[in-house]
């Protein structure tokens, strides 16, 4: 029963594809995201500097104001392709709290390359009560804490079209989904705003934060609600991720590596049986 | 040549070597157990699968002691040390990658290889010790990936705790005490992270000390073989090195491609996205779901929504699950069949699929709500999973007639290969045949 | 067991040979290469890295004769600012006084501004095996290790005891009159 092992083996990633992609059967999002284009999808993919830079300013524009990345530091910018001088100036904008001094107080300082980006609010409490009783959650693992589920037949095809993307779509999706007109069926309460792309109910408490042309950009990229969402979305997926581009030039070089290694072991397992009957 | 000698015994040639053997045989030892060790010739590829987990569980100890030098064991710290392993720590991302996919294929490699020892009656005697000891390693991979799973202190991880030693609340009047003893608390929280870390690293080497008891186990009885007949003669076997050795390091380096496509192409597919959320006791997430390996027992766990007599579905529930874990110990005594292999036995073949079948549709209702429809079938599955082991594995045996059986291994070969083609090399004596090319 | 064949001495390498070895070889790198990252993870980290970015101190507190510790990179540093008759009584001392004579001027440095130069930046731990010594001011002694009784000269020179070199000197600049950055000799 050579076949054996092939039908277990099928057996076996069925189970798991069906088991992860379907994990959770929910009623949302309503909509599921929109796929978009990335420069850092499939197996080649790498991020665009150009695109991550925009990105930052964003965020650093928008974002900010009210949520957090306090796990990124400036010193990651150079992934950006920031110089060390550029970093400092640009972490020289932001002030982080330091101390206590010789007298036992803390005190602020602008921040340097070695600082995260510091949080826009003291605690939890505080940026709740900021904004209307809603946390506005920090941003620096959005790309991988926001996946809706894929359903069927979408996450069985996943890993074979290496698609890892469901993040940044989600992000791209939410900040480009604000309907004004309600269905009828929907009841949005109070003070939050509709959005059937958002992961866990029909409404959130974010007004939608981007408009057209409220950013000029260097490179001369237009700056639309849609063009400005993708650039946040894939710079979320860096601050995410920030070693993709490492993972996947190594993922390849592995890769190449175990297939010579496979077809040289078989052409070695071929002699060492032809003696024998098997 | 005779038979003894056929595959050779360790003799030390150097004067270092025999002045070692005569004090500690170690190099003998290994000799025996994985040079000239006998194995049946006839082996496929769904034999390869303890060579592999032995690799996995190697992998999982290196990399985990790498991430435990820069993991730390506190409720404030911990979920920003593992993000500080992912972004700051040189290599640390590929480890982490590695330790986290790698319980996935640890637990995938470990299904396909229960799944072999049902197929073939591996656990039948004289095997039954093997066996167990096996159960026992599955039992503590359990373990130890529940409690590792911990660890990230992500959202997953903190409600996942809270469940599962919420399981042990089903007892009346020691459920309580017993969750607080496994807890350290009165809910999920830094004592219960602290000795999850410690438990977490203990396991692990465990694990490996009851693998080298099932080694041990094994090379006592010697494999058993898709036919399921004893070896009779020398010319059933081949040493196992080389012939083993290859076969199961080509199966190896393709299992690890697989594994690799994962850690560096889709490194959180199989994982639960809410656990890159840091843990929060005030709110729970929608679908609280375990790791697909779970699943089947999460269905079966589930599937009890109705009490009987004193016992409460909640009990019933936990003590379902326990016993779908628990009743592969008493498969060899379960199986009254005298054949031995699925091979010449059509009608255990055959519900040997619908098990496996059942088991992933079971998993796959584990990921579904406990509602409607789900509960009816989460039920019948649960049903046929008992019913396979505890019905037709006795019932089977005793009225199935199985097909004709080859006198031995060499024969089974023999036929197949006079099936297949004719032009096949010489048989007979594998040492002499190789000795000649 | 007997060796019934013998392969022909001398015989070329077989297309089955190159394919044991090719596979072989393959091995050897795979574990080679696998080893790597698991070495390269207990080098400092991207934060530790970071972390150890130069350092400010600021001058304008120290007397002459006075000497405070800084931390850079996570290990101490003694700043001293020395009195004229410190100067001299190390320039007193010569080749035969100590173990590794550097002359004292080489170790004493001070802003471009100032009038004179009677600054002591060195290391705070001692080259024997690791303790941080004392400061003294029983000049030319300037510190003394508790761990072992090496004594060093007030410019950090070894005078006596197990201590075989002198206390290093850190990267240093004044990037002013009274700002000494550490871990730098840029400004």
């Amino acid at each position: 029963m050579k076949n054996l092992v092939v039908k277990l083996g099928a057996a076996a990633i069925a189970a798991t594809v069906m088991v992860t992609g379907a994990w959770a059967a929910s009623a949302y999002p309503k909509n599921k995201p929109r796929e978009q284009d990335w420069s850092f999808a499939g197996p080649f993919g790498m991020y665009d500097p150009a695109q991550l830079q925009r990105g930052l300013k964003v965020y650093a524009e928008n974002c900010s104001a009210c949520h957090a990345l306090s796990r990124v530091s400036f010193r990651n910018l150079a992934d950006l392709g920031y110089s060390d001088d550029q970093i400092k100036a640009f972490a020289a904008n932001y002030e982080v709290e330091d101390g206590p001094d010789d007298f036992g107080d803390m005190f602020f300082r602008p921040a340097t390359a070695a600082d995260a980006f510091p949080s826009p609010f003291p605690n939890q409490e505080a940026a709740r009560a900021a904004n209307g009783g809603a946390y506005p959650p920090d941003l620096s693992l959005m790309a991988k804490a926001r996946a809706p589920i894929r359903g069927f037949p979408a996450f069985v095809l996943d890993p074979f079209r290496n698609y890892a993307e469901n993040g940044p779509d989600y992000i791209y999706s939410l900040l480009t989904g604000y309907k004004d007109d309600v269905p009828e069926d929907v009841s949005v309460p109070e003070g939050l705003w509709y959005n059937p792309y958002f992961a866990s109910g029909t409404a959130l408490a974010m007004a939608p934060p981007l408009f057209d042309d409220m950013h000029e950009f260097d490179d001369g990229t237009e700056a639309t609600v849609s063009n400005m969402a993708k650039d946040v979305a894939a710079f979320l997926m860096w601050t995410a991720e920030p070693h993709m581009d490492d993972r996947k030039q190594l993922g390849f070089r592995v890769l190449v590596f175990l297939l010579i290694f496979a077809a040289l072991l078989y052409l070695s397992k071929k002699q060492v049986w032809s003696r024998v009957e098997h | 040549m005779s038979k003894l000698e056929h595959h050779g015994t360790y003799t030390p040639t150097t004067g270092v070597g025999k002045w070692i053997d005569a004090r500690m045989p170690l190099p003998r030892l290994m000799y025996d157990s994985f040079v000239a060790y006998p194995v049946p010739r006839n082996l496929n590829y769904a034999y390869t699968f303890g060579g592999i987990l032995s690799i996995f569980l190697v992998i999982q100890i290196l990399t985990g002691v790498v991430l435990a030098m820069h993991y730390v064991p506190d409720a404030t710290k911990a979920f920003d040390s593992v993000e500080h392993i992912m972004r700051d720590v040189n290599s640390g991302w590929l480890m982490r990658y590695m330790h986290q996919n790698g319980a996935h294929f640890f637990f995938l490699a470990v299904y396909l290889h229960i799944f072999r020892g049902l197929y073939y009656g591996s656990y039948k005697a004289p095997r039954e010790l093997l066996w167990i000891l096996g159960c026992i390693i599955y039992l503590l991979m359990m373990a130890t990936a529940f409690m590792g799973y911990v660890l990230p202190w992500g959202q997953m991880s903190f409600w996942g705790a809270t469940v599962i030693t919420g399981f042990f609340t089903a007892f009346p009047v020691i459920g309580v005490p017993i969750q607080e003893l496994l807890l350290g608390g009165f809910a999920v929280g830094d004592p219960t992270l602290n000795r999850f870390f410690s438990l977490h690293y203990l396991l692990p080497f465990m694990i490996a000390g009851v693998v080298i008891l099932h080694v041990w186990a094994l090379h006592v009885t010697g494999q058993t073989n898709p036919t399921g007949i004893e070896v009779k003669s020398k010319t059933d076997t081949v040493p196992f090195t080389p012939y083993a050795t290859i076969k199961d390091a080509f199966a190896l380096i393709v299992f690890l491609a697989v594994y690799a496509y994962f850690v560096f192409y889709m490194p959180n597919f199989l994982g639960h996205a809410d656990n890159y959320i840091p843990a929060d006791p005030m709110v729970t997430p929608a679908h609280i779901v375990p790791e697909w390996y779970f699943l089947p027992f999460y269905a079966i766990l589930r599937a009890i929504t109705f009490d009987i007599g004193p016992i409460t579905a909640k009990l019933g529930g936990v003590i379902a699950m326990f016993s779908a874990v628990l009743v592969l110990f008493i498969v060899p005594w379960l199986d009254t069949s005298k054949v031995r292999s699925a091979v010449y036995r059509p009608w255990f073949k055959l519900f040997f699929w619908l098990f496996v079948i059942n088991s992933v549709f079971l998993g796959w209702l584990g990921s579904q709500p406990a509602e409607g429809v789900y509960v009816a079938l989460a039920q019948l599955s649960t049903a046929i999973y008992f019913g396979f082991f505890l019905i037709v594995m006795p019932v089977l045996g005793l009225v199935e007639k199985p097909r004709r059986l080859p006198n031995s291994i060499t024969e089974a070969v023999l036929e197949r290969s006079a099936k297949t083609d004719g032009a096949s090399p010489p048989l007979g004596d594998p040492i002499a045949v190789a000795d000649k090319s | 067991m007997t060796d019934a064949t013998q392969e022909p001495e001398g015989d070329l390498p077989t297309r089955r040979d190159f394919i044991y070895v090719a596979t072989g070889m393959m091995g050897v790198v795979g574990a080679a290469a696998v080893a790597w990252p698991f070495i390269d993870q207990m080098r400092p980290d991207a934060e530790v890295r970071a972390a150890g970015l130069p350092i400010e101190v600021d001058l304008s507190a120290i007397e002459p004769g006075g000497t405070i510790v800084v931390t850079w990179r996570s290990k101490p540093y003694f700043i001293r600012q020395l009195t004229d008759d410190e100067i001299a009584a190390a320039d007193t001392l010569g080749e035969g006084d100590m173990k590794e004579y550097q002359p004292a001027e080489e170790r004493i440095a001070g802003p471009d501004a100032a009038e004179t130069r009677n600054w002591v930046i060195v290391s705070a731990t001692c080259t024997h095996l690791g303790c941080v010594p004392n400061i003294v001011d029983n000049a030319p002694e300037g510190w003394f290790c508790p761990c072992h009784g090496s004594v060093f000269d007030m410019v950090g020179r070894i005078l006596r005891g197990p201590a075989a070199t002198n206390l290093p000197l850190p990267p240093y600049v004044f990037a002013d009159e009274s700002t000494l950055v550490v871990g730098s000799d840029q400004v």
